[in-house]
């Protein structure tokens, strides 16, 4: 198994999603489980209280599965995508992502696998309010590539970011800042910053949670052929039984435990 | 690179931190005008001293001085022959000064001193601050036929035009004789007048008493022999702020002017000292613009003070000294020199001192008052450094939600630390810069300034009747403005170090659920 091998995200850099998909890559694989939770448990301290928000969640995500989890408020939704992306430590329990344990990585490996494996896209779609669309959607590049290499490589960036500001409809708020744009535009706009990495997995925080229904439904609908298109795995968590009943997979949480699926 | 497009939106959209970096600027523009001025004024009062006294002093402790200066020069070129550019003998002692003004004799305390013309020019720069531009290439005690009044090449001074001194000198004298004479005539014609026309018992004993006045007759036979109209009386060189005042206005009004004759009174070298007095004849003016020395030096030819003192032995006609005035070579360390010819020379009898040991209290004070200024106004960046500390925090909890994004997006700590780092250093840099123009900006015009605040508010805020100086003197080191902008970036930057960490350590999760 591959947890004695260093974290190939850290060791090989960049890897392309294709190259994965393919299973060309030298992550030793031995299953096409891309991501999977194992026994999780987190809790929160509220002064002396401890609150338990995950007791002992198991989850399964094959490649190329666009699997969405439900539950009502508090059920812990958001603290296990939290968890998958690895924006917080579980208690108990491990993660694996392509066969590698990454809930004990080192924050640099973390900061490596958020930026170009992982895609967040956001309830309140989380847009730095300083910038333009277009730097918005850039910003992850600028993250991983230090001041030369992005100076560098900026024409070639800036070509792709617009080709995919483009194909999510926004090419007419290229230079708009956030607040000049709707919700669903803003949304657009976090869904491309979150595809500008190539990253192979999508984890969505109710992405259409704070959208009236129409525009919910063309995010979704985004969401959808990305998926089936480019391959591309999504974790999508929502209260909405409707917008969760357009994924592949639906799995149910509830007080902190797996009820339905899995 | 999201660090320098982030911290230059930051800069470019959040005015209350600019407003927190004024601060910074005031203090690094005022830190800049102190220094310049400061640096401006002890290094106009440095090279003043300079030119007055000689690198090394070597004196006798006694007024009476020390025989055979030849000797003593001798002796120390053996010593340290190497390290001397120049020496001059010279004898200082008190004297008392009196002059004429509208008939009311002046009396005035002096610092009187002997010099050699011929080598006073190789120890000390005597003759560079002489009125006369003839005297001031060689110095000499002879009342010259005028151009008293061209003025001083000095870039720092416009000197107000000193009229009174164009006629000075010979023509001066000529004229004042004529006058005094043309009055003594009238006097005694109508004297002559009265006591021929009258013929009341009176006029008998007047004639008399007129005719058994011993004074006039020592003064006609005086007249017979000098001839003020051709003749001079020893030559000396008073210091300009003896022989004249200043007016609010910044001009200089003479008392006397060379031409006109002196008495001086001073000690012999005997013991007890007696009074002696003669009289001299004004040749020049001494102008170094140092207060202390323009309103109490006056100079006359040493070998006249010496025959004056009885400081020359009449058996070998070899005269005393008081002082030597020792000009060093350049690089040669002054204290190293005093030290070895202390060491020489019994100091029971013998003073040696460096012009900084004359003068060290006014440049510590100097040196002082600089230091206490700069840690006072390092202290207000200081304080700005704290402003800027409170503004940054509040940044940071604004800005708690967009860091979580970042760290959501793949930023590390480090790079999160850096944005605010590098928002502290460009605020610093901002801060620091607009003050150093400004500062600049202001030494370059200060005197402009000066004249409009004097303008506005009617008061001179620099009196030229109270400094020497008729300009504020400047002087820009590059080498303080970097360490004055250094110090303000570092303050800066210290100050969001805090803020910085605060905002790398936010934990994501929380980050982003900050509303």
């Amino acid at each position: 198994m591959a947890s004695t091998e260093p974290f190939s995200p850290i060791a090989n850099g960049r890897l392309p999603a294709s190259a994965v998909a393919s299973g060309t890559a030298q992550v030793v694989e031995t299953t096409d489980v891309h991501l999977a939770a194992v026994n999780l448990r987190k809790s929160y301290r509220k002064g002396h209280l401890e609150i338990p928000v995950l007791r002992g969640v198991d989850l399964e995500v094959r490649r190329g599965e666009f699997l969405s989890i439900i539950g009502q408020s508090g059920s812990g939704k958001s603290t296990l995508l939290h968890l998958l992306a690895t924006l917080d430590a579980p208690d108990t329990g491990e993660i694996y992502f392509q066969g590698n344990r990454i809930d004990n990585l080192e924050p640099a490996g973390r900061d490596v696998l958020r930026n170009r494996y992982f895609g967040m896209i956001f309830q309140f779609y989380h847009l730095l309010p300083e910038l333009t669309t277009l730097e918005n959607v850039l910003s992850p590049l600028m993250i991983g590539h230090g001041v030369w290499s992005y100076l560098r490589n900026r024409r070639e960036m800036i070509r792709q970011a617009t080709a995919l500001i483009e194909s999510v409809g926004l090419s007419h708020r290229l230079n708009h800042k956030p607040r000049e744009l709707s919700g669903g535009e803003m949304q657009r706009a976090a869904i491309a910053r979150a595809l500008i990495a190539n990253p192979v997995m999508l984890l969505a925080d109710e992405p259409t949670g704070n959208l009236d229904g129409t525009t919910g439904e063309e995010i979704m609908q985004v969401l959808r052929s990305l998926n089936r298109d480019q391959n591309v795995t999504i974790v999508m968590v929502t209260h909405d039984d409707a917008i969760a009943g357009q994924a592949d997979r639906v799995i149910k949480l509830r007080e902190g435990r797996v009820e339905l699926g899995g | 690179m999201y660090k320098l497009l982030l911290c230059w939106r930051y800069l470019r959209t959040r005015y209350i931190a600019l407003a927190s970096v004024i601060s910074v600027t005031l203090g690094v523009a005022t830190m800049i005008v102190v220094n310049s001025v400061m640096a401006g004024f002890s290094h106009e009062m440095m090279a003043r001293m300079k030119g007055v006294i000689s690198d090394v002093v070597f004196e006798s402790h006694s007024l009476a001085g020390f025989q055979d200066a030849d000797w003593h020069m001798r002796e120390i070129r053996r010593l340290a022959g190497d390290d001397i550019a120049g020496m001059t003998p010279t004898v200082a002692i008190p004297a008392m000064l009196n002059f004429q003004v509208r008939g009311q004799w002046i009396t005035r305390q002096v610092n009187f001193i002997g010099v050699d013309e011929k080598t006073c020019a190789s120890a000390s720069d005597f003759s560079g601050f002489l009125l006369h531009p003839a005297n001031r290439q060689q110095a000499n005690f002879e009342l010259r036929d005028g151009g008293y009044g061209d003025s001083r090449p000095s870039t720092l001074d416009k000197q107000a035009p000193r009229k009174a001194l164009i006629k000075a000198g010979w023509p001066y004298r000529r004229e004042k004789a004529k006058y005094e004479q043309s009055l003594r005539v009238q006097r005694n014609a109508g004297r002559q007048a009265q006591s021929g026309a009258s013929a009341d018992p009176f006029a008998r004993s007047a004639k008399s008493s007129e005719s058994k006045d011993p004074f006039a007759i020592k003064a006609e036979s005086a007249e017979q022999v000098f001839d003020p109209a051709t003749e001079q009386h020893t030559g000396v060189i008073m210091g300009i702020a003896l022989a004249s005042y200043r007016d609010r206005e910044g001009t200089d009004r003479f008392l006397v002017l060379p031409g006109d004759d002196v008495r001086l009174t001073f000690p012999t070298a005997a013991t007890p000292p007696k009074a002696v007095s003669d009289v001299f004849t004004i040749t020049d003016f001494y102008e170094s613009k140092m207060s202390e020395y323009d309103s109490s030096f006056v100079f006359v030819p040493l070998r006249r003070l010496q025959e004056l003192r009885g400081m020359i032995d009449p058996t070998t006609g070899v005269g005393s000294v008081t002082s030597l005035q020792i000009k060093l070579k350049e690089g040669v360390d002054a204290s190293t020199f005093r030290d070895k010819l202390k060491a020489h020379f019994p100091p029971e009898l013998y003073g040696v001192y460096t012009w900084q040991d004359k003068q060290g209290p006014l440049l510590a004070a100097v040196r002082m008052e600089t230091a206490i200024l700069n840690v006072l106004l390092f202290l207000i960046i200081a304080v700005a450094g704290f402003g800027i500390l409170a503004i940054f925090f509040m940044i940071v909890v604004e800005k708690t939600r967009d860091i979580g994004i970042l760290k959501s997006l793949g930023a590390s700590r480090r790079g999160v630390l850096g944005i605010f780092l590098s928002y502290g250093l460009s605020l610093g840099v901002v801060g620091s810069g607009v003050g150093l123009v400004l500062g600049v900006l202001f030494v370059f015009y200060i005197n402009e300034i000066a004249d409009l605040l004097g303008r506005i508010t009617g008061q001179p805020v620099f009196d030229p009747s109270v400094y020497y100086f008729q300009k504020i003197p400047t002087i820009i080191e590059p080498f303080t403005l970097v360490w004055i902008v250094a110090g303000a970036m570092m303050i800066a930057v210290m100050a969001s170090i805090l803020p910085a960490r605060r905002a790398a350590c936010l934990h994501p999760v929380e980050a982003l659920r900050y509303e």
